[in-house]
């Protein structure tokens, strides 16, 4: 578990990380908290000449809530998500999907940047994003754009971000209504054996708007444009919530592991999701 | 004189000996970060030893080209089988008889399989070296399966042993059998089943498991040439064997090997046998002349040291139709891995496990166990049990629940109905062996009363009824279990590990001023021996335990011990120490009645001192007698006050326990929830309650383990699924839940003090119990039973099957 020889580097501005990545080519990687990258080089499934740190960037950290909008640095950790007030008020799914990544120690150093780029299938909070329908801003040689959570994820670790980009913010419009992220795992630390995302805003006694997205249950965090319209309008009653449900399965298409079969996640997807629907329109 | 000296009760307070819930004295280092474990140990110019390891379960290694890697500035050698072959070591014999490789001798047998060594200046240039080393496989059909071993196109795995039809513990039927150990009457047995009104079958499989020691295996080795002196640091269980093996293997005198087993972070039963890296090290501090540090890595822990059960077991239970039970019949068929590297007494290859008619008088019994090799890491150890104790409760409390079902009768009825009755000991088995003492009707009337059992089975019908009504997804589980473990090996007639039998041994040293130093042969791993031992001499010397410090695993100052697994510290070492104080004692009081000029046979022990009798205020205190054994002649006594103790116990020792389970079972998602667990045990005499709890709960959490999801699981081509804590399951506090223990004290009658031992039975009572609760909650759908481990989606099939998400 010790990885292979590289080169450290710590730049200090985006602009110097950027012009670092293009320098060294496609043997560099930045890295952020670490908790992906760092044990694919332990066990030498990643070998990389050059590791780029972002941790002296200040200009990566920190949350900024203004007016109805939500920006988060890439280099905030999810124990500053899980901690920072203004947050909670305003998009408290954050805090609740927070809490359930891994455990206390991963928080204090994995950050949202690095969860949100690394495209792995399993971390929480590409799906929510997806949900929030937020914007990933991107970073590289030729300046500096914006990529909608929902376009940015490929298949497994590929992703719209090119090898030359780094993200360096997320943000999103704080979310009305209520809300849920509901996680099954096996043991604290574990990925998701099935994870959901739900909005839902409320009008009378009806359903007016839904966001649905789920974790770990295809290559990709799947956001399911079916499973909201099937709950938007509706009374949010039994049928709706099936029908709902039947939606997102449709999209999903889960590998089996060690968490289990095929079989198995499909029902436990419907049985998390239903949970999270339920759970987000009480609060509604 | 001497007036004034404190009550009794104070006096026998202030040594702190049995029964006393002493602080471990050992914490004051560990939770400061101030212990020493091997990977602390640093010496001067010392090397780095890391292992290639086989990709493949099953290959052909053609070649092997190290030439890359001896280029890399930093790389002092990589060794192969060929280097190790002319020193007869590239095969090294294990615990169990056979032999197994060191270094792949021509193919490879297991994923992870060490297949060279590199040893380099810093362990990332060795690890960078490894990378290196080129191998050539040949890659062959692979055998993960223990059922297909003995088909017409199994592969063949052990070509080296293959025509042999005699093994260390009889005929071999075929390449791919190691033994057939049987036990008991078989056609009496066979007989009674045929006969029975009611019979009950079950196959129970035991899954493959893994003791995962937070700290993982490793030693260093250092070859004085000055000298010629060899001293190994290592994580040994049993450093004086470890010592004997390494001098017949090496042919180093023994008195020219030192084994050093500093603080180890936990065993298990993983850190009892050899591995190839110990082996290794030592050639390479040999060759080199520098000491050399081996050290584990996680991955290599889980892949490739001693794992623990994969037994499945075939059992068949009779009984009358009113539950009385009349015979029990179990077939094992063992996976042992690609070399038969148990870590048993030589003469029970398949442990103890014939213990398996547990807490019951059942008069007629029989016994099977086949050995068989497999493309999967040795192993077979005794993961906090007794050697395979742990599979026998399983199965006997698995049977027992079967047999309920079958009989229509409450599992806790048919256990009381069963029991051996107290009046019954010592209790012969049909298995053979002399259970010392237990009184299990009452501890059973204590734990069902203790959790209102009638209660909780009332709750769980009303639970029914809602969940039928569909208020409700969960299920309640009661799990139940009376467990009789067997413990301390062992008795020298039948009990030795490579011909050396299984005593242990106390050596102490009462200094002039009146504390102690004692050295024993075993070696704590976190059981805080430093602690309790020091108790038990508090109690026979009275000598506060405060003033005693006990030292172990240090092969040069130690007296010879077989170590310290199976729990037979207490009962082996720590009656050695009981007895060696009771020398100590004896030699005490020769002194103490010359100092009160009286006859030896006038003055009686009295907690601290020696009292004249009749005249109590006429003594001498343990201190003063110590004094005086250094400052003056004594007349017929040798000067000083020391005593040594070999200790070869008549029997084992038999600890038992009740315990209850309570748990929610969420059908739609396979989750489960603890809610209650009541932990009743009876270790005999006990020497601190504290330390009692510790191990109960420690234990506990590892049947938890083990029950709920904690596997080592191979896919078809022997590639290990579960080799990581991500996929391996070792409980944090999360997922732990909150435990209840109660005892009962039913002292041994044939151990100086009465002690049974503790560590290992909240490991053997615990898993049957976590499980037959899963079980339990299902009993009302039709399951009889249903394979561990009982995580998620294993459970939600258990429900998906029975038909409950229709």
């Amino acid at each position: 578990m010790i990885p292979g020889a590289f080169e450290y580097h710590r730049p200090e501005s985006v602009d110097a990380a950027v012009k670092l990545l293009a320098e060294l080519g496609e043997d560099s990687r930045v890295i952020a908290g670490g908790h992906s990258l760092i044990p694919m080089m332990k066990l030498r499934m990643a070998d990389m000449s050059h590791l780029i740190d972002l941790q002296k960037i200040g200009d990566l950290k920190g949350i900024r809530v203004d007016g109805g909008t939500v920006t988060i640095g890439a280099m905030t950790t999810q124990h500053e998500l899980i901690e920072n007030a203004a947050l909670q008020d305003a998009a408290p799914i954050m805090r609740e999907a927070a809490l359930q990544i891994a455990d206390p120690q991963v928080r204090y150093v994995g950050t949202i940047g690095g969860n949100v780029a690394n495209g792995d299938p399993g971390n929480d909070m590409p799906g929510l994003m997806q949900c929030l329908d937020a914007t990933f801003t991107l970073v590289g040689p030729d300046g500096e754009r914006q990529v909608a959570a929902r376009d940015f994820y490929e298949a497994a670790y590929f992703t719209a971000r090119t090898d030359e980009e780094i993200l360096t913010a997320i943000s999103f419009t704080a979310p009305k209504g209520g809300y849920a992220y509901e996680k099954q795992k096996r043991k604290i630390g574990d990925y998701a054996t099935a994870a959901a995302a739900v909005l839902l805003s409320k009008d009378g006694d009806r359903c007016s708007a839904a966001s649905i997205a789920m974790t770990n249950l295809s290559d990709t965090p799947v956001y399911s444009a079916d499973a909201g319209a099937a709950l938007t309008g509706s009374p949010l009653d039994d049928q709706a919530i099936k029908t709902a449900v039947a939606a997102a399965l449709n999209d999903i298409e889960p590998a089996e592991d060690n968490r289990g079969p095929v079989a198995f996640k499909i029902h436990v997807a419907g049985v998390i999701l239903r949970r999270a629907i339920e759970r987000a329109w009480s609060r509604a | 004189m001497n007036e004034m000296s404190p009550p009794k009760s104070e006096r026998s307070a202030a040594l702190k000996g049995l029964g006393t819930a002493r602080k471990r004295v050992e914490d004051v280092r560990f939770t400061q970060g101030k212990g020493n474990y091997v990977d602390d140990i640093q010496q001067p110019g010392m090397l780095f030893g890391d292992f290639v390891r086989s990709p493949y379960a099953h290959a052909r290694v053609k070649s092997i080209n190290a030439e890359a890697a001896l280029a890399l500035p930093g790389v002092v050698a990589v060794l192969t089988a060929k280097d190790l072959e002319p020193l007869s070591l590239h095969w090294m014999p294990t615990l169990a008889g056979d032999k197994q490789m060191v270094l792949a001798d021509g193919k490879v047998l297991f994923q992870g399989q060490e297949v060279a060594f590199v040893v380099a200046e810093d362990r990332y240039i060795a690890a960078d070296a490894v990378e290196l080393v080129e191998v050539d496989y040949e890659e062959l059909p692979v055998l993960v399966d223990p059922f297909k071993a003995e088909l017409p196109d199994a592969p063949i795995l052990r070509e080296d042993i293959a025509d042999d039809l005699e093994g260390a513990h009889g005929p071999r039927r075929h390449p791919n059998h190691i033994f057939t150990w049987e036990q008991g009457d078989k056609a009496a047995t066979e007989a009674v089943i045929a006969e029975a009104p009611v019979v009950a079958e079950e196959m129970v499989y035991y899954h493959r498991t893994h003791p995962c020691p937070l700290e993982t295996c490793g030693c260093v080795a250092s070859m004085d040439k000055v000298n010629g002196k060899l001293t190994v640091w290592g994580t040994f269980q049993a450093p004086h064997v470890v010592r004997t093996v390494a001098s017949l293997l090496s042919g180093i005198a023994e008195h020219n090997i030192r084994i050093i087993s500093p603080d180890i972070g936990g065993g298990f039963g993983n850190k009892v046998g050899v591995y190839p890296g110990y082996v290794c090290s030592i050639v390479a501090s040999i060759v080199t002349g520098k000491p050399v540090k081996w050290i584990e890595d996680r991955m290599e822990n889980l892949m490739s040291t001693a794992f623990a059960r994969d037994y499945w077991m075939k059992g068949k239970i009779a009984a009358t139709s009113d539950g009385r039970i009349t015979g029990l019949w179990c077939h094992t068929t063992a996976d042992h891995g690609a070399f038969d590297a148990c870590a048993d007494p030589t003469k029970f290859p398949a442990g103890f496990m014939n213990i398996c008619t547990g807490s019951y008088d059942i008069p007629t019994a029989y016994l099977a166990v086949d050995g068989i090799y497999t493309n999967k890491a040795p192993g077979g150890v005794a993961y906090r049990c007794s050697f395979r104790v742990t599979e026998a409760a399983y199965f006997i409390e698995r049977m027992i629940e079967v047999l309920a079902i079958k009989l229509g009768m409450d599992a806790a009825e048919l256990r009381a109905k069963n029991f051996i009755r107290k009046d019954q000991f010592p209790y012969h088995s049909a298995l053979g062996w002399e259970y010392d003492s237990g009184d299990y009707h009452t501890a059973w009337d204590k734990a069902l009363k203790a959790v209102d059992y009638d209660g909780l089975r009332r709750e769980q019908a009303e639970r029914l009824e809602a969940f039928k009504r569909g208020e409700t997804r969960k299920l309640m589980g009661i799990g139940l279990t009376h467990f009789t473990e067997i413990v301390g090996a062992g008795p020298v007639k039948n009990c030795d590990i490579l011909g050396m039998g299984m005593f242990d041994s106390c050596e102490i040293r009462i200094h002039p001023t009146g504390s102690a130093i004692a050295r024993l042969g075993t070696i704590s791993q976190g059981q805080g021996h430093a602690t309790t031992f020091a108790q038990i001499l508090a109690t026979e010397t009275g000598i506060p335990a405060d003033d005693i410090t006990i030292e172990e695993g240090d092969t040069d100052t130690a007296p010879y011990g077989l170590g310290t697994y199976g729990s037979r510290s207490t009962p082996v070492a720590g009656a050695a120490t009981a007895l060696a104080g009771r020398k100590i004692r004896a030699k005490a009081q020769m002194i103490a009645a010359y100092l009160l000029e009286v006859h030896d046979n006038d003055v009686e022990w009295d907690v601290d001192r020696f009292a004249v009798k009749g005249a109590p205020e006429r003594f001498k205190t343990m201190k003063e007698i110590a004094y005086a054994a250094y400052n003056q002649a004594i007349p017929g006594v040798e000067p000083g006050l020391e005593a040594v103790s070999y200790y070869d116990p008549p029997n084992m020792t038999y600890p038992f326990g009740a315990y209850i389970c309570v748990l929610d079972i969420d059908v739609d998602t396979g989750e489960t929830v603890v809610r209650q667990f009541y932990a009743l045990d009876d270790c005999g005499t006990r020497i601190n309650p504290m330390i009692i709890e510790g191990q109960v709960h420690g234990g506990l959490t590892e049947a938890l383990a083990i029950a709920m999801g904690q596997e080592i699981a191979y896919d078809e081509i022997g590639n290990v699924k579960t080799a990581t804590l991500m996929d391996f399951f070792l409980p944090t506090a999360w997922e732990t839940p909150h435990y209840t223990t109660d005892y009962t004290e039913t002292p041994s009658p044939h151990h100086p003090i009465g002690a049974k031992g503790v560590g290992e039975s909240p490991n053997v009572g615990g898993v049957p119990c976590f499980s037959n609760a899963v079980n339990d909650a299902f009993r009302a759908f039709g399951l009889t039973h249903t394979q561990m481990p009982h995580d998620h989606w294993r459970i939600w099939k258990t429900a998906n099957d029975l038909g409950l998400h229709a």
